[in-house]
Parts: C-alpha cells; structure tokens; sequence
C-alpha cells in the first residue's frame, strides 16, 4: 500500500514563477489493484507518479510504503517513509519496489531488445546469467521471444510498449508506474496493454497509470479512477 | 549475494557494448589513439635502447682519455706525455691511441679508422665493419682504395668483416695498422690521437684527473661519466626533435579527443537520463562513462606500446631510425638489445590514459545529476 499524506510539489519556490504542480494531496494506493490518475495535461498526473515513484521528493507532506519492499516477507507491515530519506536509499527503492513505463518507452537504439530489458537490473550487481533467463522469460510471456536479438529500432509501437513493460519488470517491483502509456498506441493496442496490466495485478503487482485516454480510465481492468485538475484531486471512484 | 565486483562487471559488460553501438567512431579514435601512443612510445623505447648501447660500449671504455689542446682544438699527443701521466700515483695503465676520420669522396660515406692496441692488421691490410663492405660492395679479399693525403692511392686488402652481430658498434669501422695510419693522414711518428687511461682506484679519478690537468696545462682530461653523459644528452635531444616535429599530429589529436570526450551527444545526454529513470545512480552512470574511456584510452595504450616494442626490437625502429641514428650514407643495420623504462613508462600511462578518462567524465557527470523524473517528461 502505498499512503500519500497532504503532498505538495511546488517549483521555483519563492520565485516570481513559483506554481504547484501537486498541491494537497492526499491519497491510498491499494496493493495489487489499477488505479489509475486521470486529468488533462497539467493537471499534475506526471509530478504525483514521479513523487510516488521516488523519483523527486515532495515540498511537504509525507509519502509512506507499506509492505512494498520486496525483501520484505509476505504478512509483515513494514511502513517505509520515503519523503526524508537520502538520494542513495531512494535510488535503490526506485530500483528494487518501482517499475517504469514511459509515454515515449525511453529504450536505447543500437543495443537489442533483451539487453534493454537487462538494463535497470545492471547496477544491482546481479549475476547476468539469471537477470537474462528472466528477460527471456518476459518476452515470452508478453510474446516477443523472437525479438529478443533484435535492435529495438526494428520493433513496431506496439512491441517496444511489450519491451518497455518487460523492463519495468525485471526488478520483479512490487509496483509498476506507467506515464500515459497508451499515448502512442491505436485503440486494439491499447486494449492489448491493458490486458496484460491485467495479467500484472493477477500477480499481485501494484499498478499506477497517469492517463487522459478512455481506453484505460474506462477500463473494466481499473480498480480505481482518481480525478486530477490543477494539482489537486478532484473526485475518486472505485470500481 | 552481488558483489561491488558483480556490479562493475556488469557496467564494463554495458560500457563495451555501448562502444560498440558507436563502432566506427569509436575505432577511429582509437585508431589515431594507439598512432600517437605508438609514435612516443617507439622514441622512448628507441632512446632507452640506444643509451644502454651506449653504455655498454662504454663499459670497457677507458677510465679516462686525455687529450693534448692547441688553441681550443684537440691536437696530437706527444708520447712524452703518456710517460709524464704514467708516473702520477694510482694511475694504471696508459695506453697511446690513434683513431680519426676518412671521408670517402667516391662512396660519399666517413668511415672511423683506428688501430687497435691489441692484435692490429698487418701493414697493407685492414678490418672493415659490415656497412663499410656494404656501402663498397667489397668483400673478404678485396682491395679498398684510400685516398692518403697528397691524393696519392694507399691500396689495403680486406683481411676480415666484422660480424653483424656487432653493427651497431662497427658498422663503420675500418681497423688498419699504425703505419698505413700514419702514411694515410701523413701523421708523424710517436703522436697518437690521445692517450687512454686507467686507474687503479676509481674513487681517485677525478683527483688523478685534476693532477693531470694541473702537470700537463695543455691537456684535457675527459671522463667515461662525461662521455656517458653526452651520449644521453644527445639520444635524449634527438628524442625530443623528433617530439617537436611530431607535436602537430599530437596536438591535432589531443584536440580531437578532448572534443570527443568532454562534448556528450543529445543521444548521449538523452541516454543517461534513461539510465537514471530506470534506477542507475549518478554514481553508475559515471562508472559506465569511466570504464567507456578506460576501455578507449587503454586498449590505445596497450596496444600502441606493444607495436612499439615489437617495431623497435623485432624491426629495429624501421620508421624512424635515419632520424635517430644519425645523419650519415652508412646507416648500422642491427637489432637493438630490448629495454623498457618502467618510469617513461608510467608517464606516458598517465599521461595518455588519465587525461581522457577524466575528460570523460566530467561532462557525463554534469549531466547525470539531472532529475530522474526528467526521463519521465522527455
């Protein structure tokens, strides 16, 4: 679970230019549900996933993960308060509880699909030879073995999308963020991403979307809609 | 358990492949890379080996040489000087000696003529190194035709070719007899060239040196330290003429890499946000750049000073010998004895390797402490 508590995001603090991307926020992620931030461009979707995600840390208030370490045994509450601590154990949650899907899947062109999936368990310090069967096994799951050689240059839309979200799961997070994930699919596409966000939350994966494309705040999948507009939450709806 | 081990393995694994996806521009970086390394690393092999040539040659030098000076120039020495020097306390052995130079106007080559103290040609015959039989296209048996003094012919016959292994010291050796000597360069009797001596105490050279000096006010006494030195100076000034002409392709090539190194690509800039969005730290990214420029920089250094090594001691320094060895027709073909200086060396290493991995660094470094949740806006 993950409990965002009065969390506020402002730039250019004391500025002329100061403005609040993410202003009083207060919300409960449930673990192993869709919930999915819903809201026009600007509303403040981005900063609240990259506020959860552990990217960047909020002005004020208070983000705690409850249970969502993946060390932690099943059954035992851990609350982790994020918001105070350093850029190294950030960096280290972000890369052990997170998974990230971007809008514009941000895969590097020149190395193959499989080493792109690799990529964020490098720095672990993990043995390769299991980080590799595990990627393999991803992109058989989400049916792109065969690209697995291939630059992800040659891939469609559709299968850099499969590539981005086999990524995201190479960690094996607890949590999968996904930034307006539909955004380059066509409508069949879309659907299909959907269905296997589906199949995540089967796993008991945690899955935020920031999205303004119905095809994902419609969704039968989608356990939870929150409403975003100017930063702040604007209504909630539970499936 | 990952190891810190395990997480550079993994990152070198990352940072080699990434080279690869920019494979022609990184080889030909490397390429001029391991051309300037090559270049300075063969002066400096080529230097060293020369010097301890020359200090092997000089290992059975003479302590000392004295020379007779007339008007600032070296003059011949009367042999009542060699009596006056041998009577002086500690001195060893003084030994008379006659040497000079022959340049021949039809070869267009000088050759070093001397008569050895011990076995020397009977008259009428000489000794001749194997660049002189070369250059003359003679062999054993032959007659090699000298032009004395008064343009009269003096004929010798070739008695002996000193062997190739040797060439280096007497390549242009032509060994004849004290009379032929003398008839050749219409020298009198009983002067010699100068006189070689030796003590029995080498700590009491340079005092032996100064009596000398003080007894015979015409005479300079030179020592096989001051010899030794001069050969140094003159390898290690040649060396350096050879850096100067060279300076150009170095500086061309140190621009080219600074850019290379310290300009990152937008791709480049766009990667590296990449990396931090999905859970690099700063401090992996400039891992990744650090072992990027590590692997470039030192494959060139590697690679450069073992061409070097086998250009100079397994094809005697064929690029640039004529500007090293000297400037004469007879070049000494030899293969040089191999010697490695471990502090050239190491400058050169750090000289070559650091700079550029440091330049490497330094630009990624400012554009790894970016935002993760950058990537996030791309």
């Amino acid at each position: 679970m993950i409990e965002l508590s009065r969390v506020s995001k402002i730039f250019n603090s004391g500025k002329p230019s100061q403005y609040a991307a993410v202003s009083d926020v207060s919300l409960t992620i449930e673990q192993g549900c869709i919930t999915v931030l819903k809201g026009p461009s600007g509303s403040g979707k981005t900063t609240l996933l990259s506020l959860i995600g552990c990217m960047s840390r909020p002005s004020s208030g208070r983000i705690t993960l409850r249970r969502m370490e993946p060390d932690v045994p099943a059954g035992q509450l851990v609350d982790l308060e994020v918001t105070s601590l350093p850029e190294r154990f950030l960096t280290n949650i972000r890369r052990s509880t997170f998974g990230f899907i971007f809008q514009q899947f941000n895969l590097i062109k020149g190395i193959s699909t499989l080493e792109n999936i690799m990529l964020p368990a490098y720095p672990t310090g993990q043995n390769l030879a299991p980080v590799k069967q595990r990627a393999v096994e991803l992109l058989e799951l989400l049916s792109i073995g065969r690209h697995a050689n291939a630059p992800v240059e040659w891939l469609s839309g559709g299968e850099l999308q499969r590539v981005a979200i086999a990524r995201a799961l190479i960690n094996d997070p607890a949590a999968i963020i996904a930034d307006e994930p539909t955004a380059h699919l066509d409508s069949r596409l879309s659907v299909e991403f959907m269905e296997i966000l589906g199949t995540l939350k089967g796993a008991g994966k945690t899955v935020l979307i920031a999205s303004h494309d119905p095809v994902v705040f419609e969704s039968l999948l989608a356990d939870r809609v929150v409403e975003m507009r100017d930063g702040q939450i604007t209504g909630a709806s539970a499936r | 358990m990952p190891t810190s081990l395990d997480r550079h393995r993994n990152i070198l694994d990352f940072a080699l492949s990434s080279l690869l996806r920019r494979k022609w521009k990184n080889l030909s970086l490397l390429m001029i890379y391991t051309l300037i390394v090559f270049v300075i690393a063969s002066l400096i092999f080529f230097v060293q080996a020369l010097k301890l040539e020359a200090g092997l040659l000089l290992t059975n030098a003479p302590d000392m040489v004295v020379q007779r000076m007339a008007a600032g120039r070296h003059d011949l020495i009367p042999l009542s000087y060699m009596e006056k020097i041998q009577s002086i306390r500690g001195v060893g052995e003084v030994v008379p000696r006659l040497w000079g130079y022959y340049f021949d106007p039809v070869f267009g080559a000088n050759y070093t003529l001397q008569v050895p103290n011990i076995d020397p040609p009977e008259p009428g015959n000489v000794m001749i190194g194997s660049g002189v039989a070369r250059n003359q296209r003679i062999a054993s048996g032959d007659v090699m035709a000298f032009r004395a003094h008064d343009r009269t012919p003096l004929l010798l016959q070739v008695e002996k070719i000193f062997s190739h292994e040797s060439e280096l010291l007497t390549a242009d050796l032509v060994l004849l007899s004290e009379t032929d000597f003398q008839a050749l360069f219409n020298l009198p009797k009983l002067r010699f060239t100068d006189l070689a001596v030796t003590v029995a105490n080498p700590r009491e050279l340079v005092t032996i040196a100064s009596k000398i000096s003080e007894q015979l006010p015409d005479t300079r006494p030179i020592l096989k330290s001051e010899i030794l030195r001069t050969y140094d100076s003159l390898f290690d000034w040649r060396g350096g003429m050879m850096i100067v002409v060279l300076a150009g392709a170095v500086l061309a090539f140190l621009i080219f890499a600074w850019d290379k190194a310290t300009g990152l690509s937008a791709e480049e800039r766009k990667e590296i946000g990449i990396l931090k969005s999905i859970g690099w730290e700063t401090a992996d990214v400039l891992l990744l750049k650090f072992w990027e420029g590590a692997a470039i920089s030192l494959t060139a250094f590697l690679s450069g000073v073992v061409l070097a090594y086998i250009h100079i001691f397994f094809f005697s320094a064929g690029l640039f010998e004529h500007a090293l060895t000297g400037w004469s027709v007879l070049y000494p073909q030899f293969r040089l004895r191999p010697v490695i200086d471990g502090y050239q060396l190491a400058v050169l290493f750090f000289l070559s390797v650091l700079p550029y991995t440091a330049a490497t660094i330094v630009p990624a470094w400012m554009a790894a402490t970016m935002d993760p949740d950058s990537a996030l806006r791309s």
